[in-house]
């Protein structure tokens, strides 16, 4: 991956001019090739990771992890199935697995009822949806990367040879 | 109850100067609120897999000692590693020796190789123990000021006007601490030659390989006629942030590998069994890690010496290692005053260059293997300290 793409998905504020001297480039060429990034669509969007403890929302908020079994459309595969439902605003992430079952969704609502709502009334509701399993979120341990829960370590020495 | 004669010391170790770091480090202890800059370790953490296979020997029971020369699977992959690194032959056997870090392999090397009053010739400025510990094994330092030189480079007429018939060898450390200067390949082989010229012994430490950023590193005993007369030190403290872990090994012919292992049996045993355990794990799984530090390191340098530059302290940017060596001279002070104000007035702690040698009286060492964040907020604390001293 260019390395100004992984600058940018560790810290997507760093200014170009802090890229350029990061890297070595000049200033021209990261805005360049940021603007070419964004174009086309390698950088999608640019968005704050919250730590859903920190942001007042750990209890009104539940996450969960649902197993979608489906029957596949002739000549349309999973795809058109999986539109209906990740266009559903309470779908956060939509994945087409292998395995034992098909569609696994990253479903936030407001409250387990909402969830089970949008399970019983939207989701098992389709007509191509055969099973589903739902997985509520307990804890986060480490996202994108980032371990989420304080861990100690050790402090090195101020000084040291 | 007269304690004076009890008490007495060795006159040579009672000769030996305190460390210029010892001082600072005291002044910085108990001080809140202090980005340190000062730090000679990587700030990463050892990587998960090395530190989970260390303790997951330890679960298997294995607390015990090794074999002096170290655990043959681990000198059977630092052979590996220095051939296919650098494509230098060492018998795992008998030419490679595990110890406790280089700095147990280079007193190892000193002593084994020294009689009293042989002149080993280095580099000012170097590692603060150098000038100590050849002092100790009974050398004597003979050092080539290097404070004002282009990268604080080492020149071949420089190494050969130093000679003398008790020279007995010549102590290299690239990329340096606390210069981060290293060596072209030619200009190594010009070095090299003088070397082969006067038959010196060279004793080259290669701790911070991994971490060179402009060109690949080239080992000494990699060049013509250079492995026979070259102790290569090396360890895993630098690239594969394991200091705590006290690895590291030296290669060598195997009469002075087998010299230097007689004085290790008698004093050390053998290096820990578990940091030879997480050092296999390394060696094996660990060089992807290695690189990705390696970019991050390279990035920071780039900042760091941007950063000090803009804020009018000469910096020049460094090859290797992660250290920089800036001179205080335009802002009207010398390094241990900046270091000593900085840190009372804005809380930085860097190391006065005086700590490396006698000619360092204008920089000042700061080290950027600190997050990307402390770096950017100590930057900011000294514009503000020399905005308020110019």
């Amino acid at each position: 991956m260019d390395e100004i793409l992984k600058l940018l998905v560790d810290d997507a504020r760093t200014p170009p001019a802090q890229l350029a001297v990061m890297t070595g480039r000049p200033e021209a060429d990261v805005r360049a090739a940021i603007a070419r990034y964004e174009q086309d669509g390698t950088i999608v969007k640019y968005r704050a990771i919250l730590n859903p403890e920190k942001t007042g929302e750990a209890n009104g908020l539940v996450r969960a992890w649902i197993e979608v079994s489906i029957t596949p459309q002739r000549g349309q595969g999973f795809d058109a199935i999986a539109a209906r439902i990740y266009q559903f605003k309470e779908v956060q992430s939509c994945y087409l697995l292998s395995g034992g079952y098909d569609l696994l969704l990253l479903v936030e609502c407001g409250s387990l009822r909402e969830v089970g709502a949008f399970v019983a009334e939207k989701l098992a509701a389709q007509e191509n949806v055969t099973r589903t399993a739902t997985h509520f979120l307990l804890k986060v341990y480490k996202e994108h990367g980032d371990v989420l829960q304080p861990t100690e370590t050790m402090p090195r020495l101020p000084i040291s040879m | 109850m007269d304690t004076a004669r009890v008490h007495q010391v060795n006159t040579v170790v009672a000769q030996l100067p305190p460390s210029g770091i010892r001082a600072f480090f005291d002044l910085v202890l108990g001080m809140e609120g202090v980005i340190s800059l000062g730090v000679g370790e990587p700030d990463f953490v050892t990587p998960w897999h090395v530190r989970e296979h260390a303790i997951f020997a330890l679960e298997k029971g294995y607390t015990s000692y090794t074999s002096n020369k170290g655990l043959r699977e681990l000198r059977t992959q630092i052979a590996a590693f220095v051939e296919r690194q650098y494509g230098v032959l060492y018998d795992s056997e008998d030419e490679i020796l595990v110890t406790v870090g280089v700095s147990e392999a280079l007193d190892l090397a000193l002593r084994a190789m020294l009689n009293p009053g042989d002149e080993v010739i280095t580099h000012d400025p170097c590692y603060v123990s150098y000038a100590p510990i050849i002092t100790l094994a009974g050398g004597v330092p003979v050092l080539l000021d290097t404070w004002a030189a282009p990268g604080f480079k080492v020149t071949p007429a420089q190494l050969r006007a130093a000679i003398t018939p008790r020279t007995r060898a010549v102590l290299l450390n690239y990329p340096a601490n606390p210069t981060g200067a290293s060596y072209t390949r030619s200009e190594l082989e010009a070095l090299a030659a003088v070397l082969i010229e006067h038959d010196l012994l060279l004793l080259s430490d290669e701790i911070y390989d991994a971490l060179s950023y402009e060109a690949a590193h080239v080992a000494m005993p990699s060049l013509p006629g250079m492995r026979d007369r070259t102790i290569y030190l090396n360890g895993f403290s630098k690239g594969h942030a394991m200091t705590g872990f006290r690895l590291g090994y030296a290669c060598g012919p195997a009469p002075l590998l087998a010299a230097m292992t007689k004085i290790h049996q008698y004093t050390m045993l053998c290096a820990p069994i578990v940091s030879q355990m997480a050092g296999i794990e390394a060696l094996q799984h660990g060089m992807a890690d290695v690189f990705e530090m390696v970019v991050e390191y390279n990035q920071r340098r780039r900042f760091v010496v941007h950063a000090l530059n803009e804020i009018g302290l000469d910096c020049h940017l460094p090859q290797g290692a992660f250290y920089v060596l800036p001179s205080t001279r335009r802002i009207g002070m010398d390094g241990l005053t900046f270091a000593t104000k900085l840190l009372q007035e804005q809380r930085v702690a860097v190391v006065p260059g005086t700590a490396f040698g006698a000619g360092g009286t204008q920089h000042v060492r700061m080290a950027y293997a600190s997050s990307l964040a402390h770096l950017k907020e100590a930057m900011t604390r000294i514009t503000r300290f020399v905005r308020d001293h110019t």
